[in-house]
């Protein structure tokens, strides 16, 4: 009877989160479509919304499972320069061309990704060193790494079989027929992601095991979790991201750049993490909540840039949100443990 | 306090309390858990603000705005989790918050003097430079008390002060409490445990339901009316009738010459279905590490263990799990829970192989199924299976750690420290569900450190001591004072 009526609440309360979120976001996009003279819900734009933040979004899903487990991966944004230099070079020496050298690229690069990713994991896991610490270190490494490799100059690729990825459509003919914008490979990479991420974090012993490493790590080890083996998959899952994430820049650029990703792109895949809800803490997240905090950052771009907001304005405005919506969260997760 | 009321979202916490406390005097407040003693104490404490009510000390009306205040008003609360800084040593945390300062520096000699002078009072020799992490849990508990004597409190709060102390260390907690009390201090002295009472309360105000039911003086208070005034209604025995061992039972835990140093030297035991192997000793004897080694949670040096007469080799927790051994640890929040997640992720953490689906995903339905059996087999306290277990009390949540250890199907069950810090109902529960596991042919090891429970709990007794077995003891022949001198190591 109380489980019933519990139950009922909780549905209750989730819904009305969504709701809340949703009616926030359709009020702003609604606001900034109006400042900016109906230029934003254009269906051209809303594609180049959505292509412009995949790359961002899928270096956040592999940061959503480190930041779960109450980690961090600094590496990344040089992880997608090193990635990209080595895949490459790769498939300018491979003799292979057409798919197979796309795909022996695509395996090669996520293949280093995950290798980083797990040299990342080891001293965690074998020696308690903060990750904040190997990741910081593999930073430096792999983008000292990527500019050896590349002698500090992008690589031309010799192969054209890439341009479909970087600058293709997905649907194309169905798209053009119903008068709407091509769907960019890049947005089609991100969907299937996270529709992977979400089931592997929420739907495996993996993800209950990534949670629980979160919420009381030691809890984990002693209910026999296989605790290094879930934390070292966490840093492999976020280094593979990064390799795609430097795939499709490569594929884009139609080269590989020791300099890729090595901005803001590491601080943005955290703040889209953060945004979405999840805890810097560990134990509380979603990939979700990830999309949408990668979808607010790069709607606010957007928009800016609609508005013509001048460019350094625009970092004080992105870092305002990023505190409010944490400052937000916080307020909310308050209000709702006391009622 | 007179007529003190609180209320959270949904709950009457306190509902009206008085309660007096005079100079040079213990007063003893007892209830269940979740009778309304913490909630009441922090309010003294300035930790929550009372909806109605008021404070009087020496007579005068005092608002206690918060911690600070209640500081100033000389309201010192020693709490159950204590409020150090591991890295800091005595002193250090003796002037936490409220430093001796000149010219703008922390006055280190000022600072050292001030904890010196409240370990004098005291009487004690302290340590004062080591951090206060790699001092034992009563060291801790004196840095507290030595804290809250340096900022001239003379009302002190105790919660639950001997739950992680042996009887000799308790023996000396009571010792510091009379002198306290000499120098005109008032205390209050929270506990669950009965026996105590005698020895140090002069008064006793027993909480039920956020009411403050009767206050007697302590020697017309009798433990079983005491008993009764918490739980309302007549409690029999504390401990249920142990069921015979069946004379051919099989050996299903078998551990030779274990060895993790120094806290483990050499220890073997074994366990037959049916028996409960109780273990007894001081704190740091070495008996929890027995257990840890056991269970995987530290990997033994040496040593030898087997479950139905099949040697399991344990380098991680996972090999004794697997190999049916459960290990249900003394720390719930630290070791045994995930606090964030939900009653039901909890009590499947352990064995989610049991709740995959084809596709090898987390059928959460079975999930939601198998959790509800066990609070309702268990009579576990909440409100759904999606609670989160933070939200729910002690007992509770050491019900949902068993749930957790009885949804694999463990032969052997290691409890340490089964009952620590949960009120006198969910005791008995958990006690009767161990012999529910016994008659299922279960083999329990038992730690504790309430000796009655060793004693009224056990077939068998080994008293631990420097990390070797000092005694064995049948449940016929273990008397307290037998048991606390092999601990000891007092007579022969």
């Amino acid at each position: 009877m109380i489980d019933a009526v519990e139950k009922k609440n909780a549905t209750r309360n989730y819904w009305l989160r969504i709701a809340g979120a949703v009616a926030a976001l359709i009020v702003l996009v609604v606001a900034i479509n109006t400042a900016a003279h109906g230029n934003f819900l254009q269906p051209a734009n809303i594609v180049r919304v959505l292509q412009q933040i995949s790359y961002n979004a899928i270096l956040a899903l592999g940061q959503t499972f480190v930041i779960i487990t109450a980690g961090i991966d600094l590496s990344v944004g040089s992880l997608v320069a090193m990635c990209g230099v080595v895949m490459a070079l790769f498939s300018n020496y491979a003799h292979l061309s057409g798919i197979p050298l796309v795909l022996a690229t695509l395996a090669v690069g996520v293949a280093v990704g995950a290798l980083a990713g797990w040299v990342n994991a080891l001293p965690v896991v074998k020696l308690n060193i903060p990750p904040f610490i190997t990741t910081l270190a593999m930073m430096e490494v792999a983008l000292g790494l990527a500019f050896i490799f590349s002698h500090g100059r992008p690589i031309a690729l010799n192969s054209d079989a890439f341009a479909g990825i970087g600058i293709g459509s997905f649907f194309g003919p169905v798209t053009d027929a119903l008068h709407l914008p091509a769907i960019p490979i890049p947005v089609v990479w991100m969907t299937v992601l996270i529709v992977i991420c979400s089931i592997l974090l929420n739907k495996t012993r993996f993800g209950r095991y990534v949670f629980a490493i979160g919420g009381n790590e030691e809890a984990a080890r002693l209910a026999g979790v296989a605790v290094a083996r879930v934390k070292t998959f966490v840093y492999v899952i976020s280094g593979a991201c990064a390799a795609i994430v430097g795939f499709l820049y490569m594929a884009r650029y139609s080269s590989g750049s020791p300099q890729t990703s090595t901005g803001d792109e590491l601080l943005e895949s955290i703040a889209a993490v953060v945004v979405g809800g999840t805890s810097l803490v560990g134990g509380r997240g979603s990939i979700v909540g990830t999309f949408f905090g990668a979808l607010l950052i790069g709607v606010l771009y957007n928009a800016m840039n609609l508005l013509g907001v001048d460019s350094y304005l625009q970092k004080v405005v992105l870092g305002i949100v990023i505190a409010l919506a944490v400052v937000g969260d916080e307020l909310r997760k308050r209000y709702l443990s006391r009622a | 306090m007179r007529g003190i009321g609180k209320s959270f979202p949904g709950v009457r916490a306190l509902d009206g309390v008085s309660l007096t406390l005079h100079a040079g005097e213990v007063l003893a407040l007892v209830g269940e858990n979740g009778a309304g003693k913490s909630t009441l104490m922090k309010v003294l404490a300035g930790a929550y603000q009372a909806d109605e009510g008021e404070i009087l000390i020496d007579g005068r009306p005092v608002q206690i705005a918060g911690p600070r205040a209640a500081e100033a008003l000389g309201v010192g609360m020693i709490y159950q989790e204590f409020n150090l800084v591991p890295q800091f040593d005595a002193v250090d945390n003796i002037v936490l918050g409220s430093e001796p300062v000149a010219r703008g520096l922390i006055d280190e000699k000022a600072a050292s003097a001030r904890a010196a002078a409240a370990f004098a009072e005291l009487g004690i020799a302290f340590p004062l430079h080591v951090p206060a992490g790699r001092l034992s849990v009563a060291q801790q508990q004196l840095i507290e008390i030595a804290k809250v004597l340096s900022r001239k409190a003379r009302i002190i709060v105790m919660d639950e002060p001997s739950a992680a102390l042996t009887d000799r260390e308790i023996d000396r907690l009571f010792d510091i409490i009379r002198s306290l009390k000499a120098s005109g201090a008032g205390i209050v002295y929270i506990s669950h445990r009965m026996e105590e009472l005698p020895k140090i309360a002069d008064r006793v105000t027993v909480l039920r339901d956020g009411r403050a039911i009767e206050t007697r003086a302590q020697s017309a208070f009798p433990p079983d009316e005491i008993v009764q005034a918490m739980v309302g209604r007549k409690l029999d025995s504390h401990f249920p009738d142990l069921p015979a061992v069946a004379p051919g039972a099989e050996v299903v835990l078998d551990v030779r010459g274990l060895d993790r140093r120094p806290a483990v030297d050499g220890v073997s035991l074994r366990v037959r279905a049916g028996e409960i192997l109780g273990i007894a000793g001081l704190v740091g004897a070495g008996r929890t590490e027995i257990m840890r080694s056991i269970a995987g949670a530290d990997v033994p040096q040496a040593g030898v263990v087997s479950v139905d007469g099949a040697v399991v080799r344990v380098r991680r927790p996972s090999d004794a799990i697997e190999a049916g051994i459960a290990f249900i640890t003394e720390d719930r929040k630290a070791q045994g829970l995930v606090l964030g997640m939900s009653v039901r992720e909890n009590v499947t953490l352990a064995h989610l192989d049991q709740f995959l689906d084809r596709a090898r995903l987390i059928d959460r339905r079975a999930e939601v199924a198998a959790t509800q059996r066990f609070v309702e087999s268990l009579n576990i306290r909440t409100p759904s299976t999606e609670q989160l277990v933070v939200n729910l009390s002690g007992g509770t949540q050491q019900k949902v750690v068993l749930a957790k250890w009885l949804v694999g199907r463990a032969r052997v069950f290691l409890f340490d420290e089964p009952t620590r810090g949960i009120d006198i109902a969910a005791k008995s529960e958990i006690y009767a569900l161990m012999i529910e596991l016994l008659k299922n042919g279960a083999a329990i090891v038992m730690v504790s450190s309430e000796l009655p429970e060793v004693l009224g709990m056990s077939h068998r007794i080994l008293v631990v001591r420097d990390g070797r077995i000092a005694k064995e003891f049948a449940h016929a022949d273990a008397t307290p004072e037998a048991v606390i001198a092999a601990a000891t190591g007092v007579a022969a």
